[in-house]
């Protein structure tokens, strides 16, 4: 771990189930073994290190360069299902007699409710039941719950859900929902956040507010003052800031603003709720059917036995999908009341208002550093607004990508009455990092250094390091003008980079079972959904590594509570958590399967290996016989083994992980126009399981975050707090003629961590750095640097007309 | 979206006897039905006129070009004798939203879109547009509207389509039955909010929009058209510009220089045009003509860089149709 890295800030981050790896305080007294593992980047850095592991633990795998399957681009294992439909995700599910419901939302954005009349729904022809929703998920909920004596949940933005109608078709589960009169006694709002943290501002909540995180992160500090509609601060310090400071040669300060981004999952939010008295089963477009059963499971009061929810297919959540949400939980009981099973799916709009949000950022960050480049301090107050929720903190880039004498970040939270915020692929990183890599190109700027040269000097990351020279020989990166601004002529063109970080965070609520069968079939189980990234196809890899079967010929079952827990899939841990769980299982199962087999050959079973498909004899008693045929000998049908996820080999090697990502941008600077013509992106993930899995990630990654930089813009009218773009029209989202050439260098770093070896890569992917990449690159192109998201024309224009004066720090 | 009746017609006779008591005409439906399901227009019943063969087809004829109002915005842009003879229209239709949507999208129905300003566009925001008495853009988000030509509704002509017609001088024919066909030429066909802000053509709920019809371009004229967004794939249009060329050799004998997103009805820049007639095309006479595009703007407090915008838009485009300068890779399309 890298010395400087805040212990604190990583707790903070923590996503609630990731942390239990302390969990063994009590005396480790497994029977260990010794193993030597492959560490580091082959071609840089790969060396053997010495491992202390549970004495169980499969062999070693070695680099994946020596592996069959593992490693490899093996096709996506449900890909052609996908893409000919034959996948059935959650709004395809259709059950007998199932009903349509639709949300009653709040048309205003602050307000009592007081009262609901839903007469005139219900006796419209088709419904069959209406719900009034007492509670609501999502968004801050006040220290002092009496502060606010209610009949109703008070509405603190337009799009709030108040009630559902449940009827026979969706039709009349629209029209009906439209008869639900809900009577409003309006509160002063405000949507805008400069104006919310004004003194006389409208307050949102009538005193102190805070917002839990979910299984995928996100939420706020909690133990912090909140004056008006500002929650916090939130202070770290390490070191004399002031004094540091001081002693830097030059010091470089910037102000930024970035805008609010929906998470716009092409899949909306949504269930099919089927409640009968034994059990209560969820089809759900989730992100963690794990936190699915366990919201829901607490909110009706019934055991967790008695909830089953399944993902079979899922279309996409990026952080905002994770727990029952309003929809679940409305969806179950309009199920429980009507004794009919009830489909809830959210629409475009309700997607953009009510379940979550990447919050806005107004940051003032200031660096100083030593002529030869050397950090000395780093000082950064940030406001930013989740809506009427927390966690617009975006430190995170800031504390844990350099080496500093000083740090001092004071992150704040605004309230306004909007949506909550949400996790959203990397919390708080790519404004962090739009920021903090600016101002570090600056410093390289005003220090007359390479920015490579600059990072070099006080980036430690040892894999980050290597990514830099693969960078550094590119050619792209040696296309790249150094003298800013050089091009002559209305178009010009730039190149910048930015680095990026995340944090390997482990979920030992990670569990699978592998069945062999007596026809030499294989399955693996777990409760662990594919949320895209294509989790099923690397556990079908891993089987066929170990038995030697082509992976399409694994049966893989997932997304199912009914199978062995898995991990919610949120803060990239899905499979650096679960891969190893399945080894293991499929190791075991294979030397139960070598010992059940033996007696038939007359053979002992530690001379027996199972090696390319093949049983073998370590001693060559016995000829080689095919796995298919030797499981025809099992003396019973199937052969059973669960494993579960064991910690880290050793916790006291590298926690985070990144990349380096590589923009090269056209800049019409008549138009004001920005197009992102090329993008390099030298990432790593620990053993990458799958490279063209991952390389999809990193695609995904990088055009998420050329929308974020150029585009997208949740835009509230300020008039009347209503959102005026919910839609993806004038949403502006980007499109495939976004898209530029995408060249994506996987740097496989081994860690020597676990039986599989892999690290995440959901939130590193390119989200985090390719904004600020872009934002270097424009002033590579211009001389000029863009400050504010999203540099859409307007804002270039202004820029270039006026560069943004510098700011004080507050 | 509301319950509806649908009449499938198959005649143009049978649609117009269709159309009364509020019933509304879908030809591709992609704007209609936007509407319908934003709960902003909530019709009783479609007239469903896509079945009409005789609303089909692009015709050449001695006089011109007929185009049928079906006619798709795909099979206008790829037209060869309207790639040959108005570029700008192919330009103009080509350039409009996606591919799937041109295949759907009819000429008729392109022209006769209401316009797009979001608070027009949604049900929570009852504006002059809508019989009420409010604009809410000018002291909201105004960021896509107009820069000129507005008083009391600053949202701007949304087809592309009619920035390219009203370069042609082409004529739009409508049909009722009870008052026969008439013929409106395009710069008469739109209603400008200021007179009527509920009214945006002059077309009647009982007519029918069967054809535009353009006369044969004089020699020597060449023409072109340019969108701008905010990106390429499917964004409306922030800047554009159609411009017709009427050449004589060196020397342009008459030019015609229009734009959609400037203001509420598409404008012919007869600044512009003065700058380029009689003279030959250049550098400095184009880079004049987008200039004097703009004498009088008044932006709103989030669009002064539109005012930027066309100056260029104007610029490359009366370049492009000279044949100076080729397609602006930044135009969509
Ligand atoms: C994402 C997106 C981007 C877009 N970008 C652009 C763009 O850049 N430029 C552009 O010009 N357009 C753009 N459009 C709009 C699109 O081109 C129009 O919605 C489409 O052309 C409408 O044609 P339609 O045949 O589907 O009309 P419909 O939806 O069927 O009808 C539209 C209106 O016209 C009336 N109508 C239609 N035909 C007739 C007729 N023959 N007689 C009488 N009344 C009639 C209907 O009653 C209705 O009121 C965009 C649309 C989308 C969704
Ligand atoms: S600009 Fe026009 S359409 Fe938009 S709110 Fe104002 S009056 Fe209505």
């Amino acid at each position: 771990m890298a010395p400087h890295m805040s212990e604190n800030f990583l707790r903070d981050l923590v996503l609630e189930e990731a942390l239990p790896q302390d969990e063994e305080k009590k005396p480790d007294t497994t029977p260990k073994k010794t193993v030597q593992m492959p560490v580091g980047v082959p071609g840089y850095t790969l060396q053997d290190e010495a491992r202390e592991v549970p004495e169980s633990e499969p062999p070693v795998w070695p680099t994946n360069k020596d592996l069959k399957f593992v490693g490899q681009s093996v096709e996506r294992w449900d890909g052609a299902a996908k893409v000919s439909g034959r996948a059935k995700y959650t709004a395809d599910v259709q059950l007998p007699g199932m009903l349509y419901a639709k949300f009653v939302n709040a048309s205003v954005p602050h307000a009592r409710v007081v009262s609901v009349d839903t007469s005139d729904a219900e006796r419209y022809p088709g419904v069959k039941g209406v719900h009034v929703i007492q509670h609501v998920f999502g968004g801050a909920v006040l220290r002092d719950p009496s502060l606010e004596q209610v009949k109703y949940p008070v509405v603190r933005f337009a799009g709030q859900p108040i009630a559902a109608v449940a009827a026979t078709t969706p039709y009349a589960a629209e029209e009906a929902a439209a008869l639900v009169k809900v009577k409003y006694e309006t509160l002063p709002f405000v949507v805008e956040m400069d104006r919310a943290r004004e003194e006389n501002a409208p307050l949102v909540f009538p005193g102190a507010a805070d917002q839990a995180g979910t299984a995928g992160g996100g939420g706020g500090p909690r133990n912090v003052s909140q004056t008006g509609n500002v929650h916090g601060p939130s202070i770290k310090k390490q070191g004399d800031i002031a004094q540091a400071l001081k002693e830097a040669d030059v010091v470089v300060e910037g102000h930024y603003i970035t805008q609010v981004q929906t998470h716009s999952a092409l899949e909306t939010h949504g269930v099919v709720a089927d409640w009968k008295p034994e059990m209560l089963t969820v089809w759900a477009s989730t992100q963690g059917t794990a936190s699915v059963r366990e919201e829901l499971a607490a909110f009706f009061n019934i055991p967790a036995s008695q909830v089953r929810v399944i993902t079979e297919f899922m279309g996409g959540g990026f952080g905002a999908k994770f727990g029952a949400g309003n929809h679940g939980v409305v969806a179950a009981a309009l199920s429980k009341k009507t004794g009919a099973p009830v489909r809830l799916m959210l629409d475009r709009e309700e997607e953009h208002l009510s379940v979550g949000n990447r919050p806005s950022s107004d940051q003032l960050l200031r660096i100083g550093a030593k002529k030869d480049g050397e950090i000395t301090g780093i000082h950064l107050v940030s406001y930013g607004s989740a809506g009427c929720g927390t966690g617009a903190g975006c430190a995170g880039p800031a504390t844990n990508l350099y080496k500093y004498a000083a740090l001092h970040t004071e992150e704040n939270d605004v309230f306004i009455n909007a949506g909550p915020g949400a996790a959203m692929r990397a919390p708080g990183h790519p404004p962090g990092a739009f920021a903090l890599e600016q101002t570090i190109d600056e410093l390289a700027v005003k220090l007359n250094m390479d920015p490579i040269d600059l990072r070099d000097k006080t980036d430690p990351h040892p894999v980050r390091r290597v990514e830099r020279q693969v960078v550094r020989e590119s050619d792209l990166w040696k296309s790249r003008n150094p003298k800013a601004g050089a091009d002559t002529g209305p178009v010009k063109r730039g190149v910048g980079l930015s680095q990026s970080v995340w944090y390997r965070f482990v979920s030992m609520n990670s569990s699978a079972e592998v069945r062999v069968h007596r026809d030499g079939s294989l399955e693996v189980l777990s409760a662990v959904q594919d949320i895209g990234s294509g989790i099923k196809t690397v556990l079908a890899q891993i089987l066929a590594e170990q038995f030697g079967v082509p992976p399409a010929q694994v049966a893989v079952k997932i997304g199912d509570t009914n199978y062995p827990v898995g991990p919610n899939s949120g803060g990239s841990v899905t499979t650096l958590s679960l891969t190893p769980a399945v080894r293991d299982a499929a190791w075991q199962a294979s030397q139960k399967f070598l010992a059940d087999i033996a007696h038939a050959y007359g053979a002992s079973a530690d001379d027996l290996v199972l090696v390319d498909g093949e049983v073998r004899s370590k001693s060559g008693k016995i000829k080689p016989v095919s796995f298919r045929r030797a499981a025809a000998k099992m003396t019973t049908d199937q052969i059973t083994v669960q494993a579960k996820r064991i910690p880290d080999y050793d916790k006291s090697k590298y926690l985070t992980y990144g990349g380096v990502d590589v923009a090269e941008v056209e800049v019409d600077t008549e138009l004001g126009r920005v197009q992102v013509k090329r993008v390099l992106s030298v990432h790593d993930c620990g053993r990458p399981m799958n490279p063209s899995l991952v390389i999809s990630q990193i695609n995904g990654g990088v055009i998420q975050a050329i929308s974020y930089a150029l585009y997208e813009n949740r835009l509230l009218d300020p008039n009347y707090g209503l959102m005026v773009n919910p839609n993806l029209e004038t949403y502006k989202i980007a499109g495939s003629r976004e898209v530029p050439e995408i060249d994506v260098r996987l740097v496989e770093a081994y860690l020597g961590q676990s039986s599989t070896d892999a690290s995440g890569i959901g939130e590193a992917a390119g989200v985090i750095s390719v904004g600020a990449a872009v934002g270097n690159a424009v002033y590579n192109a211009l001389g000029v640097r863009i400050r504010r998201l999203p540099m859409t024309p307007a804002v270039v224009l202004a820029a270039l007309r006026r560069p943004q004066p510098e700011m004080e720090l507050a | 979206m509301n319950a509806f009746v649908l009449a499938d017609c198959t005649t143009v006779d049978g649609a117009l006897s269709q159309l009364k008591d509020g019933a509304v005409v879908k030809a591709g439906g992609v704007d209609l039905l936007d509407r319908m399901k934003n709960g902003t227009a909530q019709p009783e019943k479609l007239v469903n006129i896509r079945n009409i063969p005789a609303l089909r087809g692009i015709e050449e004829t001695d006089k011109g070009l007929k185009i049928g109002a079906l006619a798709t915005l795909t099979e206008i842009s790829e037209h060869p004798a309207i790639r040959k003879q108005y570029q700008i229209l192919s330009d103009a239709c080509g350039s409009a939203a996606t591919p799937h949507i041109r295949n759907m999208a009819t000429v008729g129905g392109n022209l006769l879109q209401p316009v797009q300003c979001w608070y027009y566009r949604s049900a929570d925001f009852q504006c002059l547009r809508k019989g009420k008495d409010l604009c809410f853009a000018f002291n909201g988000l105004n960021q896509y509207h107009a820069i000129m030509d507005y008083r009391t509704c600053p949202a701007v002509a949304p087809s592309s389509a009619a920035v390219a017609l009203f370069g042609l001088d082409a004529n739009v024919e409508l049909v009722s039955s009870k008052r026969g066909q008439r013929v409106v030429s395009i710069k008469d066909f739109y209603v400008h909010p200021d007179a009527n802000p509920t009214k945006f053509a002059v077309i009647e709920p009982d007519e029918l929009l069967t054809a535009v019809v353009i006369p044969k371009p004089a020699a020597g004229t060449r023409s072109a058209y340019q969108k701008y967004g905010e990106k390429d794939s499917f964004d409306w249009a922030i800047a554009d510009a159609g411009v017709v060329l009427e050449m004589d050799g060196n020397i342009c004998r008459k030019a015609i220089v229009t734009m959609g997103a400037a203001s509420p009805v598409v404008r012919r820049s007869a600044q512009a045009e003065r700058e380029l007639t009689g003279k030959p095309i250049t550098e400095a006479t184009a880079r004049a003509a987008g200039k004097a595009a703009m004498e009088g703007a008044t932006p709103l407090s989030m669009n002064a860089y539109k005012v930027d915008l066309f100056p260029v838009a104007i610029y490359r485009t009366v370049r492009l149709a000279a044949g100076q300068m080729d397609r602006d890779p930044r135009a969509a399309g």
